[in-house]
């Protein structure tokens, strides 16, 4: 084991570099962005004393080396300073956020999961039959149609009717069961639209394998061919579906925008895109950098669990 | 005889080519009693691996067996359902395939890939485990209660393949299949394996079909033999008879195919071509190379002899540059050349060039002939229009191949001997001194070695090359060598002129690789293990 542990460091520290240049290129991003805050919230009747006033009471006549030190001092101490709008601390407003496009997204990940996997094992061992056909159109179809169109699709046959809510009201207060009902949509759109992808990998990496002198083996050892799939082709097919799911979750965290706009949900992504419109700079360089810690935090799982799956990574000769 | 186990009639299979079924096996018929080892035998591609399968009622996918009967104890193995077939399998018919590293599932300990088919059946897992170490110590493999514990890549070849023996063994079945089960080995390992599958066939008096293309290895293991040419059978004897006294015009060329060999040279008279001295060479931090120093002479070949492991492809590193040396060097026509093939001049590179075991892997698919050939001679020779046309021919005519049929081919227009050939040309393409040919006759067929042979030994002769010829393979060394080096575990172990090196006294390790070497004897395996039994 403890060959993996130097491994999960190593890619810890690695993480961390990742994390570094993508702050230097989210703050450079950001201070390419044409205008001006204090302009913008002054209106256009300010006068040049007033702008210049408010720029350098929000620090920004400093040059920009100076703000990205205090910036990246400040998030490295957990405090991602004032949003430049609101006034308030963005901590604040990005726990409640951060809480609710988790909890999205692992609500989706948790039936998106197990169903493409499964319908990805059926359909690699009924390979080519009509349930394959079927279980890949509808997969494709899916995910072709655009996100809002899901959406709409699965209000019109099930928020119309009444069945579930077509807007997530959330408050603190409510039971685990009222939040999975009043999320049910949001998280059936996305299971769609994430599961063509995860399905297919498996479906491809299993099929992939079937070919294998130790496939061939199995079956002239006169095993089923569900056991054949389950256990002689799946572990040997788990690195690259990891390495899919991740990239799913990963999407589920952060590419979530449109859905939550259609459902009014309140999530980190209306959130970013409220905050580029408002021009309020502070809270959208740490979205962004929320966003990228998720991404890096979730291929150091799938690279740390595809070697665990692997003996011949695990144990040397 | 009442006692008949399975019986193929008229066995028709084919296999898919585009919308095309074409045949394999063209109305072959077998019966095997239980208990006997029925060997067969063909070159590849005689379609030896589709028989076998079909004994266990199975059809690679692809192919399908289209005619005749298959009668395996009363079962009639093409009616019988998938599930019925299902339930022989693994039980009552089991199988050994040609590579066990392939075979084995690299994800499962091999005790587990022993246990699943008995756990399946109803054993309790500790029976099967107990049963698994009981044939894992009959079939000889070192800490028989552990290495069941092992995954695959953390054992040898040579065991694995034993361990795969032992997993066939694990319902006693009437039957095994032996698909080539040594092919893969170095001949010193072969003589274990060999033994150990000998020994527990009879020990279990179990039936056995043992497929290879070896005749020296059948001659050891089977009752009968059968042969087989592209999915017809040729004869079938018990195997006395047919290594005295073959019928057919085909069997008689196969037990004449080692008969090629070139006349003893005289001792070189003149400087080295290529002199290895004192090279010691290492991978990362392990030393691979101790000390080995050689000559090539020019006009002659050099074999570099020695198991997998032993050091003989790195050799071949070092001399091209590959892998720089951490001390020695490599002297060519005099002067040393740099030990990074980066800083050698083209015309160093040009002087030397490689054959390579694996024609397919080692030409580029998507390039015709005229490319592949072509570009040593355009890079290195700067030849081109009507003079690199007319230079792709005349190499083209040179290796037998003719140069308006072949010129525009792709490597996957042409058999595995056409490819060798090839990649014999391109070497030739940039009229080096030196070719080092590693393994180039190994996965080839032993008729088509024999042509690839006369081919190196022609073109030696009309443009005197110097060979550096890498084999496991002692009976090409003794056809085409005129010096020997033994390689073992990185080392020179003995050097000499090839008339010495076969005749005593030897040093001990080559003794044990001649004496390794299967022969065409049937009691050669057993009166090779009582000797060896005798000394220690």
């Amino acid at each position: 084991m403890h060959a993996v542990v130097v491994m999960i460091l190593q890619r810890l520290a690695l993480g961390v570099l990742t994390l570094f240049v993508v702050s230097l290129v989210i703050f450079g991003a950001t201070e390419l962005l044409p205008g001006d805050l204090a302009s913008s919230l002054l209106g256009q009747s300010a006068t040049p004393e007033t702008v210049a006033a408010l720029r350098r009471q929000m620090g920004l006549d400093q040059p920009a080396p100076v703000r990205y030190w205090a910036w990246l001092t400040g998030v490295l101490q957990g405090d991602f300073g004032v949003s430049l709008a609101t006034r308030r601390p963005i901590s604040d407003m990005l726990a409640a956020r951060l809480g609710n496009t988790v909890f999205l997204a692992l609500y989706a990940a948790a039936i998106a999961v197990p169903l493409s996997l499964i319908l990805g094992v059926l359909a690699a061992l009924w390979r080519n039959s009509l349930f394959d056909r079927i279980a890949n159109a509808g997969a494709l179809s899916a995910i072709s149609f655009p996100e809002f169109f899901v959406a709409y699709i699965l209000i019109f046959l099930l928020a119309q009717s009444g069945f579930f809510p077509s807007m997530v009201r959330l408050n603190p207060t409510m039971s685990l069961g009222d939040k999975l009902y009043v999320t049910f949509l949001p998280a059936l759109t996305l299971t769609l639209v994430v599961t063509a992808h995860m399905m297919r990998m498996t479906r491809a990496a299993i099929i992939n394998l079937m070919a294998s002198p130790y496939i061939e083996m199995a079956r002239l050892k006169g095993l089923s061919p569900l056991r054949i799939v389950l256990r002689h082709a799946l572990p040997n097919a788990l690195a690259p579906i990891i390495n899919v799911i991740a990239l799913n979750l990963a999407y589920l965290i952060t590419g979530v925008v449109v859905v939550e706009v259609v459902f009014v949900y309140p999530g980190l992504g209306q959130l970013m895109v409220d905050s580029v419109s408002k021009r309020d700079i502070a809270v959208v360089q740490a979205i962004a950098l929320i966003f990228a810690s998720a991404y890096v935090l979730l291929n150091l799982t799938a690279d740390v669990l595809s070697t665990l799956t692997n003996p011949r990574l695990m144990r040397r000769k | 005889m009442a006692d008949v186990l399975l019986t193929i009639k008229d066995l028709k299979i084919e296999g898919r080519a585009g919308d095309d079924w074409l045949p394999i096996i063209k109305g072959v018929d077998l019966t095997l009693h239980r208990g006997e080892v029925l060997g067969l035998i063909g070159e590849s591609g005689a379609g030896k691996s589709t028989l076998g399968l079909a004994a266990m009622g199975f059809a690679r996918d692809g192919c399908r067996i289209s005619g005749g009967e298959i009668d395996f104890d009363g079962i009639d193995l093409r009616r019988a359902s998938e599930g019925k077939k299902r339930a022989l399998r693994g039980r009552r018919i089991a199988y050994v395939a040609q590579s066990a590293a392939a075979s084995f599932n690299p994800a499962h300990k091999l005790i587990d890939q022993y246990s699943e088919v008995p756990v399946l059946g109803g054993m309790a897992r500790s029976k099967a485990e107990e049963e698994a170490k009981t044939l894992y110590r009959k079939m000889q493999l070192p800490e028989p209660d552990e290495i069941g514990f092992r995954y695959p890549h953390q054992v040898s070849g040579g065991q694995l393949q034993r361990a795969m023996t032992a997993m066939a063994m694990a319902n006693h079945p009437d039957l095994i299949i032996f698909d080539e089960p040594t092919t893969a080995l170095d001949v010193t390992t072969q003589i274990e394996v060999l033994a150990a599958i000998r020994d527990i066939v009879r020990d279990y008096n179990t039936a056995a079909i043992y497929i290879t293309h070896d005749l020296a290895v059948v001659a050891q293991m089977a009752d009968r033999i059968k042969i087989l040419l592209r999915g017809e059978q040729v004869e079938e004897a018990d195997t006395r008879t047919m290594l005295a006294a073959p019928k057919a015009e085909y069997t008689k060329s196969l037990w004449a195919v080692r008969s090629f060999a070139r006349p003893v040279a005289p001792p070189p008279q003149d400087a080295p071509l290529v002199s290895v001295r004192n090279v010691r060479a290492a991978y990362g931090k392990v030393d691979i190379l101790h000390d080995v120093s050689f000559d090539i002479h020019a006009g002659r070949t050099l074999a570099v002899v020695g198991e997998s492991g032993s050091g003989k492809s790195t050799v071949a590193r070092v001399i091209t540059g590959l892998l720089p040396p951490r001390e020695g060097e490599v002297v060519f026509d005099g002067e040393t050349l740099p030990a990074d093939y980066r800083s050698r001049t083209r015309d160093q590179l040009r002087q030397c060039q490689m054959i390579y075991q694996m024609a397919d892997t080692a030409l580029n698919p998507k390039l015709r002939l005229r490319e592949l050939i072509g570009r040593p001679a355009y890079m290195y020779l700067g030849l081109r229009g009507r003079a690199l046309d007319a230079r792709i021919r005349e190499l083209l005519a040179l290796i037998e191949l003719e140069p308006d049929k072949y010129i525009d081919r792709l490597p996957s227009e042409l058999s595995g001997g056409q490819k060798q050939r090839i990649g014999i040309a391109r070497a030739l393409a940039a009229e080096p001194r030196l070719i080092i040919c590693d393994e180039v006759t190994s996965a080839l067929d032993q008729i088509v070695q024999e042509g690839i042979l006369k081919l190196l030994d022609r073109l030696q002769r009309e443009l005197n090359l110097a060979y550096m010829f890498i084999t496991h393979d002692l009976s090409t060394v003794r056809a085409i060598a005129d010096e020997v080096v033994v390689m073992q575990k990185g080392r020179v172990v003995e050097k000499g002129p090839k008339p010495e090196m076969f005749a005593p006294p030897h040093e001990p390790y080559t003794e044990l690789l001649l004496s390794s070497v299967p022969e065409m004897d049937p009691d050669w395996l057993s009166q090779l293990l009582d000797a060896r039994a005798g000394k220690t």
